[in-house]
C-alpha cells in the first residue's frame, strides 16, 4: 500500500516522467519541497469529501516518522515495564494506532484542544510532552505528566491544550463539545478534538454531545478511532451499524484510512476548516491496536493471531512512512541513526522514571478543595493534619 | 432440595428468630456454610467461582434468567461469567459499552417478567447508570401504583480497593445507593456468602445491587455448599463474639476488622465483637443495636470516604437507640475524604493499624 503511494507521488511535480527519472530527479529536491502522495479515497456521509491527494515533504515525513517511531518504542517499553511489575494497575497501549494521533496533530496547532480516552500515552507525546513524563507517570512518580497522581489513564498538558486522559468510556465526548463551545464563545480560530473508540461510540452520551454540538454549530471534531474491538467485543457484535462515520445522522462524517498518517492529516485539515465554518463533523479512523485492550487482556482470545500479523505486515502505519521515505530516496542510514537516537531517548526516560521520587505523602490531602474542608486527616504517624491547597505542588 | 440446604435454611431461620442467643451458639467463622463443611456436600471455591456457580444455578432453575454486560460472554474481565455462554447460549450475551443502556435495558426486561442479571464491569462505571437505578429501577413499582416492577433486576459490580486500581477501578460506591428507597444493596465478604446472597438477590422481588469485593475474588477461599441455597437479605452476621466493643464492616473490610480484633485481643486483652453487615439496605438494626447494647462501644469501618459514608447512618441510628448504653463516642475508621488515590492507596485505606488505634482510643475513652 505504501509503495503504491510512493509510486504515484510525483504526479503533481514531475508529471509523467518515467520512474527512473523520477528517482534521479527526486534526489535533487530539497527536503522542504512539497510533493504529492495519493491515499485511499475517503468515504463520506452528508458531505463532499476532499480529494485523496496529499501534499507533504521529506521534512514533514521525517518528523512524522520520528514521532510515530517514538510512540511505538515508548509503548513497547511500557509493556516491558508492566510485565516487570514496575508499572501497576491500568495501562492501555496505543501501538498500531500511531498514525491517527500523528496525523491529527499535523493538522492542528497547540491552540486547538484535544481530549481523549484512557488510551492517552501517545496523545501526551504528540502534544509536546516527553517520554520521561509518560514513563514517570506510569510508575507513579512526581516527575510524571500528572505528578504521579494520575497514572496511565490521566495525562494532561494545559499549555498544549491537552485535556487528558479520561477513565470512563465515552465520558470525554460531551466534555469535547464543551471545549468547543468555549473556543467558539471566545471567537478563537480553533477546534476541539474529542477522541473515542468504536466501543464508546455506542454510549448514549455521545449522542447527547452530537446533538448539542450540531444544534449550536460547535467547532468540534469527533474522532472515532475504530480499532474494531471495544475491549474484547468485535464492532459488529456491539454496534447495529458499524459505519461509525454515518452515525451522527444529521452530522456529516468521513471515513479515513487511520493506518495512513497522510490520509489522517489531509482529512483533519479538511475537517478543521469545515468545523470552524459549519460545526461538528465525525471522523472515523480505520485503525488497529496490536496489544490487547489493557494489560490484563492478551488480545488473542477474540481475534486470530493471523489477523494481527497480517495487519502488521500489510498496514503498519510506522513501516508505511519508512517505506515512503526510502522510496523518496531518503537516506536509510539517516533513518537508522534517528531510530537509534529515539531508542536511547526511551531507554533514558525509563531509567529516569525509575529513579524519580514518589510524591510526598502529604499530597494525598492536597488540592482536594481550594478552600479545604473543615476536617482533619490522619497521617501515617497517627497525627492529624488539615487538608491543604497548593496548585503548584511546590512542596 | 438437598438436605444440607434445608439445614442451612433452618440455621438461618433460627438465626433470624432467636437473635443474639442463637448467634452466640454459632461458630464465629466466616460464613454460615462452615457448619456444613463437615457434611461433605461442599467444595472449596474462591469468591469469583462462587459467583460463577450461583449464576449457573440461577440460570439452571430459571429459564428467564439472563446474564449480560461488557464482555461477559467471554467470561468477563474477572472470569465470573465463564462457561455461561457455552451452557446457556444466547441467555448470556455481551452488551455495548454503555452502562446507562445496560441498566435501562435490564429494567425493561424485568418489567416483562424476566430475571436480568446485569454486570457493570467495575462499580466505578456505575455512575452513568445512576439515573436508571435511582429514578427508574427503584421507583418503578411505586410510581406505577404497582402496575409494573423492575424487581427481577440484579446488578452485579466488582468494587473496592485492589492494590493498584487507581481512581476509577477502586471506588466503594455503596453509600450512594443506600440513600435510595426501593433498592437493596448487598455486599458479601466470603465465597459462601457470595453464592447464597447473590442467589437471594436474583430471587428477590426488589431490584438489588450486589457489590463484589474484587480484592477477595481470588484471595478468599472456603468450603461452599454445592447445591442452590440462599442467605436471607437484611441480616447481619456475628463473626466474632466479644464484650468490649462492636466492630462493624462489610465486604473486604470485614477481614481488616477481624485482624484488628485479633491484634487487640493478643496485645491488650480487648474483646471485640465483629459484625458483618452483609446487607446495607435494608440493614439489620436489631443485630447492630443488640451488639452495641452488649458492648457499649461502636466502631464502623469502610473503604469509602468518611464523609457521608454508610458508617454515618449506622452511628446516627446507634446513637439514638443505644444512647444510654454508650460508654464512648461511636467512631468511624474510613477511607480519606480524597479521590481514591493511585500511589497513595495504602495511605488512603483504613488498614489494621488505624483500626487498632481507634479500638484502643475508644475502649480507653
Amino acid at each position: 500500500m505504501a509503495l503504491r503511494s510512493a509510486s504515484t507521488q510525483l504526479l503533481g511535480r514531475a508529471g509523467l516522467l518515467p520512474a527512473a527519472v523520477c528517482n534521479a530527479f527526486h534526489r535533487c529536491m530539497s527536503t522542504s519541497d512539497k510533493f504529492s502522495v495519493e491515499v485511499l479515497p475517503f468515504k463520506a456521509h452528508r458531505i463532499e469529501p476532499p480529494n485523496n491527494v496529499v501534499e507533504t515533504s521529506i521534512d514533514e515525513l521525517v518528523g512524522m516518522y520520528e514521532l510515530m517511531y517514538k510512540m511505538r518504542r515508548m509503548e513497547i517499553a511500557a509493556d516491558m515495564m508492566y510485565k516487570a511489575k514496575l508499572i501497576r494497575g491500568f495501562c492501555h497501549l496505543y501501538d498500531g494506532q500511531e498514525a491517527v494521533m500523528t496525523g491529527i496533530e499535523a493538522a492542528l496547532t497547540k491552540e486547538d484542544a484535544v481530549i481523549t480516552s484512557y488510551r492517552d500515552h501517545c496523545q501526551h507525546l504528540s502534544r509536546g510532552g516527553t517520554v520521561k513524563e509518560v514513563m514517570a507517570e506510569l510508575m507513579g512518580k512526581r516527575d510524571g505528566a500528572s505528578k504521579g497522581l494520575g497514572g496511565s489513564m490521566h495525562m494532561y498538558n494545559r499549555q498544549a491544550n491537552f485535556y487528558g486522559g479520561n477513565g470512563i468510556v465515552g465520558a470525554q465526548i460531551p466534555l469535547g463539545a464543551g471545549l468547543a463551545f468555549a473556543l467558539k464563545y471566545q471567537k478563537k480560530p480553533n477546534v476541539a478534538i474529542a477522541m473515542y473508540g468504536d466501543g464508546a461510540a455506542n454510549q448514549g452520551q455521545k449522542y447527547e454531545a452530537l446533538n448539542m454540538a450540531g444544534l449550536w454549530n460547535l467547532p468540534v471534531i469527533f474522532v472515532c478511532e475504530n480499532n474494531h474491538y471495544g475491549m474484547g467485543t468485535a464492532e459488529w457484535r456491539a454496534a447495529k451499524s458499524s459505519t461509525f462515520y454515518t452515525r451522527g445522522d444529521y452530522i456529516p462524517g468521513l471515513k479515513v484510512d487511520g493506518m495512513d498518517v497522510l490520509a489522517v492529516k489531509k482529512s483533519m485539515e479538511f475537517a478543521k476548516a469545515y468545523a470552524l465554518e459549519h460545526g461538528p463533523i465525525i471522523m472515523e479512523m480505520d485503525t488497529y491496536r496490536y496489544h490487547g485492550h489493557s494489560m490484563s487482556d492478551p488480545g488473542s482470545t477474540y481475534r486470530t493471531r493471523d489477523e494481527i500479523s497480517t495487519m502488521r505486515q500489510e498496514r503498519d502505519p510506522v513501516e508505511r512512512v519508512r517505506k515512503l521515505l526510502l522510496a523518496k530516496g531518503y537516506d536509510a542510514a539517516a533513518i537508522k541513526a534517528m531510530e537509534k537516537s529515539v531508542k536511547k531517548e526511551v531507554d533514558t526516560a525509563v531509567e529516569e522514571g525509575k529513579a524519580a521520587a514518589t510524591p510526598p505523602n502529604e499530597w494525598l490531602w492536597r488540592n482536594v478543595y481550594v478552600a479545604p474542608a473543615n476536617m482533619d486527616m490522619r497521617t501515617v504517624e497517627g497525627t492529624y493534619v488539615q487538608p491543604t491547597y497548593d496548585p503548584t505542588y511546590s512542596s | 432440595m438437598h438436605t444440607h440446604v434445608r439445614q442451612l435454611q433452618q440455621v438461618q431461620q433460627q438465626h433470624q428468630q432467636q437473635g443474639q442467643q442463637q448467634r452466640q451458639q454459632q461458630h464465629a467463622v466466616h460464613s454460615l456454610s462452615m457448619s456444613e463443611a463437615q457434611a461433605g456436600d461442599t467444595k472449596p471455591l474462591n469468591l469469583c467461582n462462587a459467583v460463577n456457580e450461583a449464576l449457573h444455578q440461577a440460570m439452571d432453575s430459571n429459564d428467564k434468567a439472563l446474564v449480560f454486560g461488557e464482555d461477559v460472554a467471554f467470561g468477563g474481565v474477572f472470569r465470573c461469567t465463564v462457561g455461561l455462554l457455552e451452557r446457556y447460549g444466547r441467555r448470556c450475551f455481551n452488551t455495548p459499552l454503555c452502562e446507562q443502556g445496560i441498566v435501562g435495558f435490564g429494567i425493561g426486561l424485568a418489567t416483562q417478567g424476566y430475571t436480568p442479571i446485569a454486570e457493570i464491569q467495575f462499580a466505578d462505571y456505575i455512575y452513568p447508570a445512576f439515573d436508571q437505578l435511582v429514578n427508574e429501577a427503584a421507583k418503578y413499582r411505586y410510581r406505577s401504583g404497582g402496575t409494573f416492577t423492575a424487581g427481577g433486576l440484579t446488578v452485579r459490580a466488582p468494587y473496592g480497593a485492589v492494590g493498584h486500581g487507581g481512581h476509577y477501578h477502586s471506588q466503594s460506591v455503596e453509600s450512594f445507593f443506600t440513600h435510595v428507597p426501593g433498592l437493596k444493596v448487598v455486599v458479601p465478604s466470603s465465597p459462601a456468602q457470595a453464592k447464597g446472597l447473590l442467589l437471594s438477590c436474583i430471587q428477590d422481588p426488589d431490584p438489588c445491587i450486589f457489590f463484589e469485593p474484587k480484592m477477595l475474588y481470588r484471595t478468599s477461599v472456603e468450603e461452599v455448599p454445592v447445591g442452590e441455597y440462599t442467605i436471607p437479605l437484611g441480616q447481619a452476621q456475628v463473626l466474632r463474639e466479644g464484650a468490649d466493643i462492636t466492630l462493624i464492616g462489610w465486604g473486604a473490610q470485614v477481614h481488616v476488622l477481624a485482624q484488628a480484633a485479633q491484634a487487640v485481643a493478643d496485645a491488650d486483652g480487648i474483646s471485640c465483637e465483629v459484625l458483618d453487615l452483609r446487607t446495607l439496605l435494608p440493614w439489620d438494626v436489631q443485630a447492630v443495636t443488640a451488639s452495641v447494647n452488649k458492648t457499649g462501644r461502636l466502631l464502623v469501618s469502610h473503604e469509602a470516604p468518611l464523609s457521608s459514608g454508610f458508617g454515618a447512618e449506622l452511628v446516627a441510628e446507634v446513637s439514638r437507640r443505644c444512647f444510654l448504653r454508650l460508654e464512648a463516642p461511636p467512631v468511624r475508621v474510613c477511607g480519606s475524604d480524597t479521590p481514591f488515590p493511585l500511589v497513595f492507596e495504602p495511605l488512603y485505606l483504613p488498614g489494621v493499624e488505624r483500626v487498632v488505634d481507634a479500638i484502643r482510643a475508644t475502649v480507653r475513652f
